[in-house]
């Protein structure tokens, strides 16, 4: 079976699956959608009182958590919208520009 | 088992002997009665499909493209509008590969508003990735829907069948026809068995995904590849259909070309009346005979050259325009095909029988008069010409 990891963009079409089926879940994990950004969240620890606002506003899921407290963004799948920022009851995010994260 | 159906009474039955697993079912002349039979055999527990109504022929296909990417072997009839207003996801089942069976009981298309036959709406679609098996009659058509899923369904294969035949010439009349036995059918059509499909919990599955444009050429190759695979195994299941039907069946149907110098090349119901105008012709010793396309999708561009090879002249006719200003759909195809040999026949284009307009014995004869004068004379004429309309010129 071809599995997603074994899948690239040089990989020959005698070896890609029949309408482009995906045999296995969560394999948007590896595909970086970061690169489309625009704008950049910064995450400002200090200042976040974890009140998880933000995590279920983010409209793809870039910002993780762990143990009940937000971790940094995940650039690679962060699109830079700022909805985080405008939800954020706290200074904790401000956006800056340019794609690269910070 | 003889009987007397109509083409589409013949078809649900061939449905209600296969037992498919889902129908998406909507109406339209004239392949309304279609889902009517069928509905009868589900309200009877004569068979176990899921049968489910919908809003509109763009849902029925859905419907059947998310019920055969689960796993269920799903079937559909429509014609005309309906059909066109499935196009979009006629591409989606076909580019996902989920090999849907649709019964196209062929209608003219809007505009101006018409409900008789001719090929304008599975020839719109023949650009689509679904392969299209055309029936000259009742019986082809229920020996068409048998064998369109083993095709399909190959693994090699994998792409939707649309089986067509004419409406109500073909769809509404009642002929004479020989049923195979139920039990025969079955093991004839087989379990549908796809490697992978949504409801193997052991093997989660994404179906649909987008493609990037790193992707999309590839997966546009593997349809081709598969669709040019689809022509042995067409050839293979009607060998198969042979064994268990006596009927023979092929990509072309060849009459009278062993010796033929004047041709036509046709699809459909008009094919049996050009056959009784080519026997006539041959009583008075004209050298005349019909390549009938039965397979258009994958187009049988080798065998149609061929079959053609030895002609002085021919006629392709084509039952729906297309507006190319160059010809219609088949003769595009033909001509193509018959590039390639070092000599070729006269070649000319016939658009007849639109919205309905029939077909005769008589207009066969003309058009076989027109071809003896152009292998005579080396003059074509016109090439792309209309026949049957009214007209201040004469046509033929």
């Amino acid at each position: 079976m071809i599995r997603a990891k074994d899948i690239n963009e040089h990989t020959p079409w005698q070896d890609l699956t029949p309408g482009g089926e995906i045999y296995e879940p969560g394999t948007a994990r590896a595909f970086n959608t970061g690169t489309w950004r625009t704008d950049t969240p910064v995450f400002h620890q200090e200042a976040c009182k974890h009140c998880m606002l933000c995590i279920p506003f983010c409209p793809d899921s870039a910002i993780p958590v762990k143990d009940g407290r937000r971790l940094d963004f995940d650039y690679m799948h962060c699109k830079g919208c700022g909805i985080c920022m405008e939800v954020c009851p706290f200074p904790a995010i401000t956006m800056v520009p340019g794609g690269e994260p910070r | 088992m003889s009987n007397r159906l109509s083409g589409n009474e013949a078809v649900a039955y061939a449905m209600r002997q296969i037992n498919p697993d889902v129908m998406g079912a909507f109406p339209i002349t004239p392949s309304t009665e279609i889902p009517e039979y069928f509905a009868n055999y589900v309200a009877n527990g004569e068979v176990d499909t899921e049968y489910v109504t919908v809003e509109s022929e763009h849902s029925s296909m859905s419907v059947c493209i998310a019920a055969q990417a689960a796993g269920a072997r799903s079937v559909c009839a429509t014609s005309s509008c309906g059909l066109a207003l499935m196009y979009e996801m006629l591409y989606v089942a076909a580019s996902s590969r989920l090999p849907v069976t649709l019964a196209c009981v062929n209608r003219a298309l809007s505009g101006p508003i018409n409900i008789n036959n001719d090929h304008s709406d599975s020839m719109g679609a023949r650009d689509s990735g679904w392969i299209q098996i055309y029936a000259e009659n009742n019986q082809e058509a229920y020996d068409n829907f048998l064998m369109a899923m083993p095709i399909g369904e190959a693994p090699n294969v994998r792409l939707p069948v649309m089986t067509c035949m004419d409406g109500f010439i073909t769809s509404h009349a009642v002929e004479n026809i020989e049923l195979l036995d139920t039990d025969v059918v079955r093991k004839f059509v087989g379990e549908y068995q796809p490697e992978h499909y949504l409801l193997k919990k052991e093997n989660p599955l994404a179906v649909g995904p987008y493609d990037i444009s790193s992707y999309y050429m590839e997966h546009k190759v593997m349809e081709a590849e598969a669709m040019k695979a689809a022509k042995a195994r067409i050839l293979e299941v009607a060998a198969e259909f042979e064994k268990i039907s006596g009927r023979r069946y092929s990509l072309i149907e060849e009459y009278m070309m062993e010796d033929a110098e004047l041709a036509l090349v046709l699809i459909g119901s008009t094919a049996g009346t050009a056959k009784a105008a080519i026997d006539e012709l041959r009583e008075k010793g004209a050298k005349v005979g019909l390549v009938k396309i039965r397979v258009f999708r994958p187009f049988p561009g080798e065998e149609v050259a061929r079959a053609l090879a030895k002609t002085k002249a021919a006629a392709v006719m084509d039952k729906s325009e297309g507006f190319s200003a160059n010809g219609g759909p088949l003769f595009a195809e033909t001509r193509s095909a018959l590039y390639d040999l070092r000599e070729r026949p006269y070649l000319i284009n016939i658009v007849y029988g639109l919205g309905g307009r029939d077909v005769k014995t008589e207009d066969i004869e003309k058009v076989f008069a027109r071809l003896a004068h152009i292998a005579a004379s080396g003059e074509t004429g016109p090439v792309y010409t209309h026949m049957g309309q009214r007209s201040k010129e004469d046509n033929a």
